[in-house]
């Protein structure tokens, strides 16, 4: 049971959200540049970022749910899903991926993780600033919307099917759009 | 030396803030309703909590400047947020917040460290479940921010007037403008 008292219905982060609109808006509005936004990463590459780093955190809602989305943005393929989450090093991406991965894994454990040779190899593989950048604020905001998920020990069906449907939905519409589904039109902009 | 090329003269955050305009958006508005917006929380109350998290985060430009806010927002009492800092549990502040407190400390660590009795505590002794949702909110949120501020390796200079400056702009003006200008 979660600790406060969440609307019905609406698992994971959504019953959050939904309890508190006027914080929902910022939260979707950064998820929505980060992981959706116009970027040289892909959002399959981004999602993966955001699953992996919620995998870390040992978050199963985000996890599942994002890894739903990756898989959906890389044409259904989830055992990469599954392969990045256990062992990155070894999966099949690009090496500047993996160089990112090994940044966001270093924040995930606390900012001053990340080396100048962590950033030097990325760089030497082809990441661009923005890219560094977008990969720190990734994990730092997915060690933020774990604990938010967690931290109110929301409601996390295990229910695979869910979580696919969704997570081919939200790879199309996009975070603010399927937010609509449960935040008032009040605070929908 | 920042990781990325981050524009000169703009402490921690705002590096962060001007080099990505696009997300600096979203992450004042939360910042803004979390510490600054409506709440039953005092915004000194609020950014205690802020505080308190990103001491335990080791995050000094956080640490500094929300404390800095802390302490502008309750008579300067730079004192009071030390203590809550090292010891919140000996502090002068009220039993709902140093159980709130004990949420956040938990949140820090991961969420699922966060107990029923955590919140069965706060709660009997005055706390909503707004509060509580809200103290989940901070403590998570500065785990964000603390990592980025860090994560980057962002110019945080020991200089307390600055600081001082920046605590009286928060706590007056909240975070949607800018409280350092280039």
């Amino acid at each position: 049971m979660a600790h406060i008292k969440l609307p019905e219905g609406l698992p994971g982060i959504r019953g959050a959200m939904a309890f508190r609109p006027e914080t929902a808006r910022p939260l979707n509005d950064l998820v929505e540049v980060l992981l959706h936004g116009p970027n040289s990463l892909s959002p399959g590459e981004r999602e993966l970022i955001a699953t992996y780093v919620s995998s870390e955190n040992d978050c199963y809602y985000c996890q599942t749910i994002h890894g739903a989305i990756a898989a959906a943005s890389l044409n259904g393929d989830e055992e990469l899903v599954k392969k990045v989450k256990v062992d990155f090093m070894n999966a099949d991406i690009s090496e500047k991926l993996k160089a990112l991965l090994a940044i966001a894994g270093k924040v995930q454990r606390g900012g001053k993780h990340v080396t100048t040779e962590d950033v030097a190899r990325a760089r030497e593989l082809g990441a661009t600033d923005v890219e560094i950048h977008d990969t720190v604020l990734i994990a730092a905001a997915f060690c933020m919307f774990n604990r938010y998920v967690d931290g109110l020990a929301t409601a996390q069906p295990r229910d695979e099917a869910m979580y696919r449907e969704r997570g081919k939905w939200i790879a199309r519409e996009g975070y603010v759009n399927v937010s609509k589904e449960y935040l008032p039109a009040t605070v929908n902009r | 030396m920042p990781h990325i090329s981050l524009p000169e003269g703009f402490p921690g955050i705002t590096g962060g803030f001007v080099f990505r305009p696009e997300t600096a958006k979203p992450m004042r508005e939360l910042a803004h309703v979390l510490l600054h917006g409506p709440s039953t929380l005092s915004p000194g109350e609020r950014e205690l909590i802020a505080t308190y998290v990103s001491s335990r985060n080791d995050c000094y430009f956080c640490q500094t400047s929300h404390g800095a806010a802390a302490a502008a927002h309750m008579g300067k009492d730079w004192g009071l947020v030390d203590q809550v800092k090292r010891d919140f549990g000996r502090a002068d502040i009220s039993e709902k917040l140093k159980a709130l407190l004990t949420i956040a400390g938990k949140v820090q660590l991961g969420g699922k460290h966060v107990t029923a009795e955590d919140v069965t505590r706060a709660r009997e002794l005055g706390a909503s479940d707004t509060e509580i949702h809200d103290t989940v909110l901070i403590a998570a949120a500065f785990c964000m921010f603390n990592r980025y501020v860090d994560g980057l390796a962002t110019w945080q200079p020991e200089d307390h007037a600055m600081y001082a400056s920046m605590g009286e702009h928060l706590a007056s003006e909240g975070y949607l403008a800018p409280s350092i200008k280039g």
